[in-house]
């Protein structure tokens, strides 16, 4: 299936990805090529299968709830690019 | 004899009669890491400088111990407190984890020596380490050559005598694959085996840890340290871990062999089937049971597997925004132009490529057609296994479709790379566990036998390859490297 140019720029957007215009051309080529590749797909009929995220039986895993320390937070705080106060500093939101 | 080029066991056993010290046995790893690092570029940080204080210390107070006092390496997406942690990506080039993995603190109380972190295709992904942001790392049988990926600097460096072990992630052959390019062993457990905490997500149902060693005992010896149920990750499974040298047997009459024989066709080398043929022939030689056998759905397990892990990528590396740590780009005016930019320039174009394609399989319109359809096969890879383990205990087949590619070979082509997994990808969406070991040579370039087992064998898996190694001198040929 070939994808056109707006719709890898609405994934772009999507993913948050700033793509340049040479990126976008060579995204769109090449993963319209991966996807012509996935419709081999299209050969093996699923009906009736049930879908299978995850191999374990595992379901809702709960623990006690109890506090255990946590990181202090200079230490959760020390790879931040820009903070101010202990708090994450970002560019305008609104 | 260097010490460096001996195996895990051999210098435990030396250290726990005094015969050495860990200091000692650091120093030769520190001078072959000297003598050859510049060629073979297998890691990103080196740590020899901590290693000495942990070795010293070590010395001082004498502890004996299975791992204790032997140098090894981190695959450079596992968290290593104060050590910088980068999966080879700009995103985190300065990123210093305020802690540790699981995996690596159970190796700290092992009383490892960690000597570095091992370069890798950024954030685990592609095969061949190229896709590193930082260097590729060369394949220490040729330096032309990958090492394979994306475990590629694991790989190389033990087979170089850079480490005597490596921690790497296996989410669709990364262990598997570069083990079988550098004639090394590499084992991806069971999933939920060995806890995931600590490990920065690639997939996260298909992401397992898993050791590469020189030989089968090395890897028991490794699995035992790691294995086993942790609160911190809610998908590690809750069971006893068994000593894995206890299985290290060469006694296998009886033991019932398959091999697929979607697995010896077209797509890979001829060479390399002929050598894992002569392994079965060596293997009925042991007394096994060999017999052809088959796995309908294989050829559906890439396109299914490059859905299923770029979305689960997709989401997981939603979190890289330049908000709490990483790369952040501080051009941009807004928020939302401040994380696209930041991603588009911290992501290198493979990673980009993954998160594009997965963003779009999970998209409003396309979910049901590519990642649920997706799902759906891999029921059925799943089955395929289930029905073939009824009859058998082992499958055998090549780790990788050829021997070690040549640097640049297939680094344009994003496909023609993805089909070099083919046949390791099956085993990670079915969470079952395998090994990867030398099963021979083709022009003095390694090749490596794949067992796959199903879930929890991993005990019968060690003791398979076990019998062949040892009735086999492939693990101990090395790579000849000028210095």
């Amino acid at each position: 299936m070939a994808l056109t140019i707006r719709e890898v720029e609405h994934v772009a957007l999507l993913a948050r990805l700033n793509l340049t215009a040479k990126e976008k051309e060579t995204y769109t080529e090449q993963l319209s090529s991966i996807l012509e590749f996935f419709e081999m797909l299209n050969r093996l009929p699923t009906d009736g299968v049930e879908p299978l995220a995850h191999v374990l039986p595992l379901c809702n895993v709960m623990r006690e709830d109890k506090a255990t320390p946590s990181l202090p937070k200079d230490e959760a705080m020390a790879n931040a690019p820009l903070s101010e106060n202990g708090q994450f500093k970002v560019p305008k939101i609104v | 004899m260097k010490l460096y080029q001996q195996t895990v066991q051999k210098i435990g056993e030396m250290l726990a009669r005094r015969e050495v010290t860990a200091q000692e046995v650091l120093a030769s790893i520190a001078e072959r890491i000297g003598q050859v690092e510049n060629k073979i570029q297998a890691f990103t940080t080196l740590t020899l400088k901590e290693a000495e204080g942990i070795a010293a210390d070590l010395d001082s107070r004498g502890e004996v111990g299975d791992l204790t006092g032997i140098p090894c390496g981190i695959k450079d997406n596992m968290c290593t407190r104060g050590i910088r942690t980068t999966c080879a990506s700009e995103m985190l080039e300065n990123f210093v984890p305020p802690y540790d993995a699981t995996v690596v603190n159970k190796l700290k109380s092992a009383g490892a020596v960690m000597v570095g972190k091992l370069n890798m295709d950024e954030f685990a992904m592609g095969s061949s380490t190229e896709n590193s942001g930082f260097f590729p790392t060369h394949n220490p049988w040729d330096l032309t050559r990958v090492p394979g990926g994306s475990s590629g600097g694991a790989a190389a460096a033990v087979a170089a005598g850079e480490v005597f072990y490596a921690l790497a992630s296996d989410t669709g052959g990364s262990i598997r694959q570069p083990a079988s390019f550098c004639g090394v062993v590499g084992m991806k457990p069971t999933y939920g085996m060995v806890s995931r905490f600590g490990l920065v997500a690639f997939a996260s149902s298909l992401d397992q840890i898993g050791p590469v060693t020189r030989t089968v005992t090395d890897c028991a010896l490794v699995m035992n340290a790691i294995c086993g149920h942790d609160r911190q990750d809610s998908t590690s499974l809750q069971l006893e871990v068994p000593d894995f040298r206890s299985y290290l047997q060469t006694d296998i009459k009886g033991l019932k062999i398959g091999f697929p024989r979607e697995y010896f066709q077209k797509g890979v080398d001829q060479e390399v089937k002929d050598t894992i043929k002569k392994v079965l022939l060596k293997y009925e030689e042991l007394g096994a049971i060999v017999e052809e056998t088959s796995l309908p759905h294989s050829e559906y397990a890439l396109p299914a597997y490059y859905i299923i892990a770029p979305a689960e990528a997709s989401s997981n590396l939603a979190r890289f925004d330049g908000v709490r740590y990483g790369y952040r780009d501080t051009h941009a005016e807004d928020i939302i132009g401040m994380f696209s930019s930041t991603r588009a320039r911290g992501f290198g174009p493979e990673v980009t490529r993954r998160i594009m394609l997965g963003t779009y399989a999970l998209s409003s319109g396309y979910y049901d057609a590519y990642y649920l359809k997706a799902l759906k096969v891999r029921r059925l890879i799943k089955e395929d296994f289930d029905q073939a383990f009824d009859k058998y205990d082992v499958l055998i087949s090549p780790t990788a479709t050829s021997v070690a590619f040549k640097i640049g070979e297939k680094s344009e082509d994003p496909l023609s790379m993805y089909m070099s997994d083919i046949l390791t990808i099956p085993v990670n969406l079915a969470g079952i566990p395998s090994i990867s070991i030398p099963g021979g040579f083709v022009d003095n370039l390694p090749v490596g036998l794949q067992l796959m087992g199903r879930p929890l064998s991993e005990g019968t898996l060690l003791k398979a390859a076990y019998a062949f190694e040892q009735a086999t001198d492939y693990h101990l040929r090395t790579p000849v490297m000028e210095v």
